[in-house]
């Protein structure tokens, strides 16, 4: 009874250790089941709510939405965002907040998305670039308003 | 036809024509130890390519494939990168022990390498005990294991060290029990007896059920006799860092890793010398035209595939089974190898008695 047992358990791991072996084997030998992407060469599509970056929306008359309410900076987390305002004069003498620089630090961004969900005029969002590295540091902060862009008409 | 017989014959004689006696033996000293270290550099860049290609492929990834084609560059870039390196000794280490270690370990490597064939008449020192040499000898290798991890003044070292020394002590028996198998069929102790013994047929097919018991036992054994997956408690990075070799960097680094991939393209040789005819030519019976054609291959070429697949066999196992526990390695070794290997003993004994071996 006992030398059965011992026998039988020798059979039971040879048998579970094949198992295994053919699997690897079967790897082995069928490289269309490899899962790895040849990532320079070949670029993954990415899915659309994949947060990358802070990006500023532009139209084509360089143009955003970005009121300079500075909701986003409130709602940000750990500082990534600030905004500095400046006071457009209209025609009729009247003073105006807008935007004047929106400095957005990369570095410290982790891409939590509660600024884009702070804003009133949808005028951030976030976008699918993810190659962020450089060789400078100072160059991870960046100025996400165009230079001469100017808000669109009638976004209050 | 050329072959590595008539190259050796010929510098021999061509030696011997020019200097003394004693300058020709001198010189050819000088040769074969060239030849040696030459053979340990080649054999670390293209097994450690191997394992790190055949583990890619058997976990479904790519492996290196950027440094020269498809990646074949990889493994001179990452030998490059190791002897640019600092060589530390650590504060508080046995210095002089600590940088002779893998020395010892290297050494040992080399010298199993003498009695082993590696084509037809051409082998560095045919002893009439050229098993018991090898057995011998294998167990050095522990010593400079043990001096590393002494050495290095680190508990993980020593752990590593002392896991490693229970291991090979044990699967020594098992190891040395399967290779007397083959002993008993041959009657001798020469490798060169063995290898001829096998003209007919491979020990594999001629001792058959004893045989194949014995090659598998074997191969565990020597699995973990070189401390790999999925015996590699003395290295085991979960638990120990790195084992043995925790402290290590640079070229002393790389030495106990060339030392790794030597041991296994040892064991391995050893492996197809005993069970798969070393340099022979697979010979099937009396098919006259097929044995005919199989002679055509040079015997260089039959030991270095047969080498290659017992090789390929061992990193098939790193790659698919999961690391031991202490008590289940030792268990393995005390209650199912030993007595299984003590059996098989007695069944080729038998079979070697009654002649049921073809």
């Amino acid at each position: 009874m006992f030398l059965k047992n011992y026998i039988l358990e020798i059979w039971n791991a040879v048998k579970s250790l094949l198992k295994g072996m053919k699997l690897t084997g079967y790897y082995f030998t069928h490289h269309k089941e490899i899962i790895t992407q040849n990532y320079p060469e070949v670029k993954q599509q990415l899915p659309e709510r994949f947060r990358g970056e802070v990006v500023l929306i532009h139209d084509e008359n360089n143009e955003h939405a970005c009121t300079g309410c500075t909701a986003c900076e409130l709602a940000c987390p750990n500082g990534t965002i600030k905004i500095i305002t400046k006071f457009d004069v209209s025609p009729e003498g009247k003073k105006k907040k807008a935007l004047d620089t929106f400095v957005y630090h990369l570095e410290l961004c982790t891409m939590c998305n509660l600024c884009i969900e702070a804003c009133p005029t949808s005028a951030i969002k976030m976008a699918q670039n993810f190659e962020h590295s450089v060789f400078n540091r100072n160059d991870l902060t960046k100025k996400l308003n165009k230079p001469g862009s100017k808000i669109r008409e009638g976004v209050e | 036809m050329l072959s590595l017989e008539t190259i050796t014959n010929n510098i021999n004689n061509w030696l011997n024509n020019h200097v003394s006696s004693t300058w020709a033996t001198i010189i050819e000293m000088l040769i074969v130890g060239l030849l040696v270290i030459g053979l340990f550099a080649m054999l670390g860049l293209i097994l450690v390519l191997m394992e790190r290609k055949v583990s890619a492929f058997m976990q479904i990834r790519v492996g290196p494939n950027r440094v020269g084609f498809k990646g074949s560059l990889q493994t001179l870039a990452d030998t490059l990168k190791l002897v640019l390196k600092e060589g530390l000794t650590p504060k508080g280490a046995d210095k002089f022990l600590f940088n002779l270690a893998p020395y010892v370990v290297m050494c040992a490597a080399m010298l199993i390498l003498a009695p082993i064939a590696f084509a037809k008449n051409f082998q560095i020192w045919d002893i009439n005990i050229g098993v018991l040499y090898i057995s011998a000898i294998s167990s050095i290798s522990v010593i400079g294991i043990l001096m590393a991890g002494w050495a290095s003044n680190n508990k993980y070292s020593l752990l590593g060290a002392m896991r490693s020394g229970a291991q090979i002590v044990s699967y020594e028996l098992s190891a040395g029990f399967s290779v007397l198998c083959i002993v008993i069929l041959t009657g001798s102790l020469q490798i060169s007896d063995i290898i001829n013994a096998q003209q007919n047929g491979w020990f594999i097919f001629k001792g058959h059920i004893p045989a194949i018991i014995s090659f598998i036992i074997f191969i565990i054994a020597v699995t973990a006799e070189t401390n790999r997956a999925p015996f590699d408690l003395a290295e085991a990075e979960s638990e120990l860092t790195a084992g043995f070799h925790t402290e290590y960097s640079g070229m002393k680094f790389a030495l106990f890793f060339l030392a790794e991939y030597v041991n296994i393209f040892v064991v391995c040789a050893i492996g197809a010398i005993l069970f798969f005819g070393g340099w022979m030519p697979l010979h099937i019976g009396n098919w006259q035209g097929f044995n005919q054609v199989m002679d055509y291959i040079p015997s260089s070429l039959w030991f270095i595939l047969k080498v290659f697949g017992l090789i390929f066999l061992i990193m098939w196992f790193r790659w698919t089974f999961p690391r031991l526990r202490v008590d289940q390695l030792l268990n393995l070794e005390w209650k199912y190898l030993l007595p299984l290997s003590l059996v098989n003993l007695l069944l080729m004994t038998v079979v070697a008695i009654m002649g049921w071996h073809f």
